[in-house]
């Protein structure tokens, strides 16, 4: 299975949705840097990124959230990793796919 | 001659509006703080600043960045400190909070909450808008 990263805001960049259209079932996503702000409640991209997580495993650098102040916003059930988390991940997906 | 010019702490040259418009999100990419940077240097030759924030620029503003563990400058405080340098008049896209689902609590300074049409007249006004 795929670990697939997004760094780039939702609303800047279509990387999450391309990313989200490409990922198979069983995969994971991990948003880091600007990508943490698909993973936020209340935005344009939240219910799309929700239901994402039905077959999809979602994950989010907490220092990126830290960072920029949203770490109180974040959408119910995607989990928070830190950097020693990422690593974990990269070990435990055959494939890391970054989506710039 | 030049005595004159320079006999007083305040610029007595020409006043220009300047605007700074603001729409990258902070830390992914060097913009806001770039922007913040040429921001302070227009204020110190007194010149009418406003400030825009609107599309992903509005998340510069966000209260509670802690940027500890990235290990990266938290730049945000700057913005209170604006205020020390008659930078008062900052402006933020409503269409843009809304998208984010933010509202004025969110934001570490105060202030006004425009709408893209105002937005557009106000820009009309400047005599020079930097983008950042």
């Amino acid at each position: 299975m795929i670990l697939h990263t997004v760094n780039k805001s939702p609303f800047e960049k279509n990387t999450l949705i391309s990313c989200l259209n490409h990922a198979k079932a069983g995969s994971s996503v991990l948003f880091i840097e600007d990508g943490i702000y698909a993973a936020l409640q209340n935005t344009r991209f939240s219910d799309q990124v929700s239901s994402a997580m039905k077959d999809i495993n979602l994950y989010v650098l907490e220092p990126d959230l830290k960072a920029r102040g949203v770490q109180d916003n974040l959408i119910d059930g995607i989990k928070k990793v830190d950097y020693a988390g990422f690593v974990d991940l990269t070990t435990e997906h055959d494939t890391v796919d970054a989506w710039l | 001659m030049s005595e004159e010019m320079y006999d007083d702490d305040e610029y007595d040259g020409v006043i220009k509006k300047f605007m700074y418009v603001n729409r990258k999100a902070p830390y992914g990419t060097i913009y806001a703080l770039e922007s913040l940077e040429v921001v302070l240097i227009g204020a110190a030759f007194d010149q009418d600043i406003s400030l825009v924030f609107m599309d992903d620029g509005v998340y510069q503003l966000k209260k509670g960045q802690d940027t500890k563990e990235t290990e990266i400058k938290n730049f945000s405080p700057t913005y209170r400190a604006l205020e020390m340098y008659d930078v008062e008049k900052l402006y933020v896209s409503k269409d843009s909070m809304d998208e984010r689902g933010l509202s004025e609590d969110d934001l570490i300074v105060p202030v006004e909450v425009m709408s893209s049409e105002k937005m557009a007249d106000l820009m009309e006004e400047q005599d020079v808008i930097f983008s950042f």
